[in-house]
């Protein structure tokens, strides 16, 4: 077993809703949609039009900017609708599905007989390439690049985040071929990281990976986590990720020869119905998730994603190309009388000392609560020190000041502060806890946006 | 809000005033609209009136030892309630005044700015009567809080953004513009005519200016033992006598950790350390440990320096500045016979090289990052 990597630093956060292991049923969607904006920095140009038939693995997008790069359809079906917003933005491409599903035939191929650009060619031409996301920055991997490694994390702790060992059991061979496949695009190989305090996981199995264990709380999990932990990035240097579903997606690609993104999804927070996993493809739409919720839409905010990172995408959305979440979770409208002056709130959950749940945690360890999107209190600007922030984040930076040099865009300082090495979802646990109720992710977000501008 | 308190209704002006009583008594039903979707039921209004909490200990005691420095130095004999109740009544209108004033000028910029008024200046207006002689003039004191507000904090962009902490600036501001009023002997006690003999209304630190048998054979009306020092019945600013009701303070800051204990515990290390060179040196004769109990040295340490925006930001920073504010207050103290007290300008100075000992932790982080080597 290699060395274990203890994080000291982070926070478990206990929301109510963990889905049940269980798969209730499959949810074959009328609609799925194409969504350009599940990809960071594309530029999407159309290659369907309204009408046309597609199959599962057909182009429908191709990046302008590196037509190599094309994203396909999830489903096979017609095209249905292409939903545009203002200036003509491309928001989505709807596609009504077919009854029989069918893919695109790319062939059954041995990984092993394969040479790398081979793998490359492939994984472009069936769409699945934008799995493959590069570090820094978040966007699309840049196929003529080769990255320092690849990093592929197995481990959820975002709160109500789908538990891969339960969601990728039945997928460990798919898996393993998509491992094989993309080790061969990078001299770095693939680092899998795994939870140090899961026994038995079926992920263990895999091989041909170098394997890191992580013990600790909330943000153990995050990608920008474990690789600052592992291996640093630097600058002119980048590192590719790819979640587990994106391998599985890769894998089935070259052992059967089709273009399969289902998966199984955990719908769960603290408003849903029996949170449990459905099996799905990305681009489902979340209305056909009814059962789940039931009549009060209104009063749900309906995440794609986990809670702390993922997209709030309403009832009429659809679930992200990535995503393997879906949170459902009460819109915190209501007001609360003298809430900060209480000495105790009993029915909210903080981390703070001046609340004493902390200490309640001690006496109710399991205790879960039911949170809602109330922001708390009023946005103000950062009081507390940066140390408050670095407690809850188990990265070797000084979130604060990262944060800071975001807002004054400095570029400067925000590459000495680290932007490269984190995406806005790194900081998330330093936003959930800030009193000042600032958004933090965004303003990381706001940051990466301006070097992307100015790194080109 | 009501309609007309809203942009371009007739009362918008007062948008910023009535959302700030608004939000006092509910938390509002806002909403997270970016990044995380739930967030912690901490805010900063709970964060500030903790501060004020752990200061209050401090105040009642401060209250009372007004009324009980009178009694001492006037010869009457009043019990607990009487020389609080006199002691409440002259140091209400410095509350008083710090709150009208300071607030005032708080929820004008937070208008001005368009924004919602930030809870700072609870815990600022609240500190600055208990750090300032309770004679002082309260229109001085008007002017002194005037000045720190908007100089202070507003030009820098209110609450969050300031490079002093505004209780400490308020307290410097009338140190250096009316020196009269706030050194020597007449402003400590409220007298009146009639006075004890041996009277004196000097505090213990202008005694131990003099040396340690100075502070020892004062034959003043109050005792100048270690013990009293430490319980607080000597003449001083309104909060910063009693070292047992600032500890009681401390208690709750460190146990909610609003404040740093890094800061506390350096601070202390800091004067410990230059007060005992002093005295293996002989520089001085005071024991080190007086320095911890006499003047504004426990509440500066206590509820000062560790002001979260304007102490040092980065965990090392933190020992740094708060060794070095420890240290200076117990250098001005002995080697400036000028000024009796030193912790004001050691806060002051501290605040100052805050950021510039933040800057050099950084960097120093930031070299030893990028030298460290990894396996892959």
């Amino acid at each position: 077993m290699s060395e274990t990597i203890v994080l000291k630093k982070g926070l478990n956060i206990p929301i109510s809703g963990v889905a049940e292991k269980r798969l209730s049923k499959t949810v074959n969607s009328d609609i799925v949609a194409v969504q350009p904006a599940n990809f960071k920095a594309l530029l999407p140009r159309l290659l369907v039009k309204e009408g046309d038939s597609v199959l599962a693995g057909s182009p429908v997008l191709q990046d302008k900017k590196n037509p190599d790069i094309i994203i396909s359809s999830p489903v096979s079906g017609v095209v249905k609708e292409i939903v545009r917003g203002e200036k003509r933005k491309l928001l989505a491409v709807l596609i009504q599905r077919d009854v029989e599903q069918k893919s695109v035939d790319f062939g059954v191929k041995k990984v092993e007989a394969l040479s790398a650009d081979e793998i490359k060619a492939a994984i472009l031409g069936s769409g699945l390439w934008p799995f493959l996301v590069q570090r820094p920055y978040g966007i699309i991997a840049n196929p003529q690049a080769e990255p320092k490694a690849i990093f592929v994390s197995a481990i959820a702790t975002a709160p109500l985040a789908a538990d891969p060992d339960f969601a990728f059991a039945t997928e460990v061979n798919a898996i393993q071929t998509g491992i094989s496949a993309v080790a061969k695009l990078s001299k770095g190989g693939v680092h899998l990281s795994l939870d140090a305090c899961v026994k038995n996981s079926p992920l263990e199995r895999l091989n041909g990976v170098t394997k890191h264990y992580f013990k600790g709380k909330y943000p153990k999990g995050c990608l920008g986590v474990q690789i600052s932990h592992i291996s640093p990035i630097r600058k002119d240097e980048i590192v590719w990720t790819i979640t587990l579903q994106g391998l599985a997606a890769i894998g089935k690609l070259f052992s059967k020869g089709v273009c399969d993104m289902s998966r199984k999804v955990a719908v769960s927070g603290p408003m849903a119905i029996e949170p449990s996993y459905i099996s799905c493809v990305p681009g489902t739409a979340i209305s056909s998730l009814k059962p789940f919720y039931g009549s009060n839409a209104e009063e749900i905010r309906f995440v794609s994603g986990d809670v702390m990172c993922g997209k709030n995408v309403g009832e009429q959305g659809y679930l992200g190309f990535a995503d393997n979440t879906i949170t459902l979770i009460k819109e915190g409208t209501e007001k609360e009388l003298l809430g900060w002056a209480r000495p105790f709130r009993f029915k909210q959950f903080s981390s703070d000392h001046t609340y004493f749940n902390w200490c309640l945690g001690w006496l109710t360890p399991k205790r879960t609560f039911d949170m809602d999107t109330n922001l708390h209190g009023g946005p103000r600007a950062f009081v507390m020190s940066d140390g408050y922030y670095a407690h809850y984040l188990p990265m070797d930076i000084y979130p604060l000041y990262l944060v800071k040099a975001c807002l004054a865009g400095n570029i400067e300082k925000m590459e000495q502060f680290g932007i490269y090495e984190v995406l806005p979802e790194d900081l998330a646990v330093c936003e959930f806890a800030d009193p000042s109720k600032n958004n933090i992710q965004d303003i990381i977000a706001q940051g990466i946006d301006l070097m992307l501008k100015e790194m080109a | 809000m009501n309609k007309i308190f809203e942009k371009g209704g007739k009362l918008y002006w007062l948008h910023s005033t009535i959302d700030a009583f608004e939000t006092f008594l509910h938390v509002p039903g806002t909403v997270a609209r970016k990044g995380a979707h739930i967030r912690d039921a901490v805010d900063i209004k709970r964060i500030m009136i903790i501060a004020v909490i752990a200061a209050a200990p401090a105040a009642l005691f401060g209250m009372w030892n007004v009324g009980y420095q009178h009694a001492l130095a006037t010869g009457i004999s009043w019990n607990v309630f009487q020389a609080f109740w006199f002691g409440f009544l002259k140091v209400l209108p410095l509350f008083v005044v710090s709150y009208l004033v300071g607030l005032a000028i708080e929820f004008a910029s937070a208008q001005i700015r368009g924004e919602e008024v930030n809870e700072g200046y609870l815990v600022s207006g609240f500190f600055i009567p208990l750090i300032v002689p309770v004679d002082t003039p309260l229109w001085m004191l008007a002017i002194a809080v005037a000045f720190a507000v908007i100089f202070g904090k507003e030009v820098f962009g209110g609450t969050g953004m300031n490079i002093i902490n505004p209780a400490i600036l308020t307290r410097a501001f009338l140190f250096f513009s009316y020196p009269n009023n706030m050194s020597g002997s007449q402003c400590w006690i409220e007298a009146g005519e009639k006075v004890v003999d041996g009277f004196s209304g000097a505090t213990p630190l202008a005694l131990a200016a003099d040396g340690f048998d100075a502070l020892a054979n004062a034959g003043v009306q109050y005792s100048t033992s270690f013990w009293t020092m430490f319980w607080g019945g000597i003449p001083g600013s309104v909060g910063e006598t009693s070292v047992i009701a600032i500890l009681l303070g401390a208690i709750i800051l460190l146990w909610t950790k609003v404040a740093s204990w890094k800061v506390m515990l350096s601070s202390v290390l800091g004067a410990v350390f230059v007060g005992g060179i002093a005295n293996l040196s002989g520089a001085s004769d005071i024991p080190f440990w007086y320095h911890l109990v006499m003047g504004g040295f426990a509440f500066g340490t206590v509820f000062m320096a560790t002001d979260p925006v304007t102490s040092a930001q980065t965990e090392t920073g933190k020992w740094i500045y708060g060794f070095l504010i420890g240290a200076i207050c117990v250098i001005i103290r002995i080697f400036n016979p000028g000024y009796a007290e030193g912790m004001m300008l050691a806060i002051f100075l501290g605040n100052i090289f805050a950021p510039l000992i933040d800057h050099c932790v950084v960097n120093a982080h930031i070299k030893a990052k990028n030298r460290k080597q990894y396996e892959y």
